[in-house]
């Protein structure tokens, strides 16, 4: 069973998939809980014009990727408090923006097609060392902002007025979730693709949520869901040689209908 | 409770409009130390615009806010000032947390950024869910409880700081009457057997008449201030809400 381990790219997608199977529940979940599951969508679409960018260019498509992502997800958020528009509104401004220009790109550069079908669903056979460091490194700083800001991000998640009232930087703070959001969708891409990106961060947090547990033990239910959903998701894409993006949004669902039929939640 | 001579919260001559609307018109008041201020008005009176100027979400057009002896824009130990916003009770159920995670929270703007919880903290955290009455609740998720006792949570929440002040903002929006006369019961409880200072906005007339010492009347511009007791005659209610209007005395007081 374990030849798997014998080729040196499964190896590094079963570690990329690993550190990206950490960060996302991470994100998603603060996203989740604020009703804002979309902006994982939103920047997903946002990587594909990045990506679609990359090609057209000849640079590293994930660099142009992260960077577009960013700079859109500051976007969305500048917009967002100007409340000259609704936050949903902006986010289907960028959604459906991003992916217009990802089209028009793509059908003016014809001939990476092919390329661009593994940046759309993932492609377990395309994570390079270079991927491999940045995608440990991201979740590494996920992790670490998530440790180091989770009461506060957990008190904004609760009542953003009142953490505003209480001298808390809300806005810096927000900033700083939705740029590592940013991040953790443009290096997701290689191991789940751009468009079931955002479903890895939030369908294991809404696993979780069915088991009516506490924050911090939903978080970390959500982070083992995302894990099991990744691992076994790369091994069924190794042997019945499917796209690993569907095969781990897959299982997640299916970890999602299980955990409908033992909620606890009424 | 007595009330001390400590001036928390000095307004001087305070004005705020959204755009051309005029919300608040020149107004003056001081909280003092021990005080349980009430405040009434109509819908759109400039009520909660008033507390978010109190709070420094709003900055006033014109006048001055001093709290605890500061410039608003100088004072920074927000966490002396516990506040329980409007709607609280209707906060989103399916948020998964706990009573105990819920009221934690409330000590982070005392903790500030990159500190984490201590065992002080939780001692803090026991404490005020006994204060508030639902400790028993510790473990429970905060969308299991009934309106009534989530208000409870989120004074607990509010009281976890160790605040000088609390500030609530139609507190019992969302609670049964049933459990809104225990409730009152506990907010002079607050007052006078934990000295803390609060101040109250609510429609309910008869008992913010009722249970505060002071009271503020606002539709835009002060309509009255003074000891609540006797103070809302026919003719501050008519100014206050128009010609209809009438006390009309209920059984949440004890």
């Amino acid at each position: 069973m374990f030849e798997i381990f014998q080729y040196d790219f499964m190896v590094r997608a079963f570690e990329a998939g690993i550190a990206v199977g950490i960060a996302a529940p991470l994100i998603g979940m603060f996203l989740v809980v604020r009703r804002y599951s979309l902006m994982a969508d939103t920047l997903a679409h946002v990587s594909l014009a990045g990506v679609a960018i990359g090609l057209l260019f000849a640079i590293n498509p994930i660099l142009s990727a992260v960077i577009l992502a960013i700079v859109a997800s500051v976007g969305i958020e500048g917009l967002r408090l100007s409340r000259r528009i609704f936050g949903e509104s902006v986010l289907a401004l960028f959604l459906s923006g991003s992916l217009a220009i990802a089209v028009i790109i793509l059908s003016l550069a014809k001939g990476f097609n092919a390329n661009l079908f593994s940046y759309l669903f993932g492609s377990i056979s395309t994570v390079s060392t270079n991927d491999l460091w940045v995608t440990i490194a991201l979740a590494l700083a996920v992790l670490v902002f998530i440790t180091l800001f989770y009461k506060e991000f957990f008190f904004i998640s609760l009542d953003t007025e009142l953490a505003q009232a209480s001298g808390t930087p809300v806005k810096r703070l927000n900033l700083v979730l939705v740029m590592l959001a940013a991040l953790t969708v443009a290096l997701s891409i290689r191991i789940v693709g751009t468009l079931l990106v955002g479903a890895l961060m939030v369908i294991p947090v809404i696993a979780a949520m069915q088991y009516g547990r506490g924050f911090r033990t939903t978080l970390l239910l959500s982070v083992l869901f995302s894990l099991v959903s990744v691992i076994a998701g790369l091994f069924a894409s190794y042997y019945f040689d499917l796209a690993s993006g569907g095969a781990i949004v897959l299982i997640a669902l299916g970890i999602f209908l299980i955990s409908m039929v033992f909620s606890k939640r009424p | 409770m007595p009330v001390g001579n400590d001036i928390l919260i000095e307004l001087d001559n305070v004005s705020f409009s959204y755009g051309l609307v005029p919300v608040l018109e020149r107004l003056s008041f001081s909280v003092h130390q021990g005080e349980y201020l009430g405040i009434i008005g109509p819908n759109g009176g400039g009520k909660t615009t008033l507390l978010k100027i109190i709070l420094g979400l709003l900055d006033p057009m014109e006048g001055t806010v001093r709290i605890f002896g500061k410039d608003r824009h100088d004072f920074t130990e927000r966490y002396r000032i516990g506040y329980v916003p409007q709607r609280a009770t209707q906060a989103d159920g399916s948020f998964p947390a706990t009573v105990f995670e819920v009221v934690r929270s409330g000590r982070t703007p005392r903790l500030g950024l990159f500190h984490g919880f201590t065992k002080k903290d939780n001692v803090a955290v026991v404490r005020a869910m006994e204060i508030a009455g639902i400790e028993r609740y510790s473990r429970t998720l905060i969308g299991d409880l009934s309106g009534g006792e989530r208000q409870r949570v989120f004074i607990a929440r509010a009281l976890a700081g160790e605040p000088d002040i609390l500030i609530l903002d139609e507190p019992t929006v969302g609670v049964d009457i049933g459990a809104q006369k225990t409730f009152y019961e506990f907010l002079e409880s607050l007052n006078q057997k934990h000295k803390l200072t609060i101040i109250f906005v609510s429609h309910d007339v008869d008992v913010v008449s009722q249970k505060t010492q002071t009271l503020l009347c606002l539709n835009h511009n002060l309509v009255c201030y003074g000891p609540s007791l006797d103070l809302l005659d026919d003719h501050i209610l008519k100014r206050l809400y128009g010609q209809e209007a009438a006390k009309i005395k209920h059984n949440y007081h004890v």
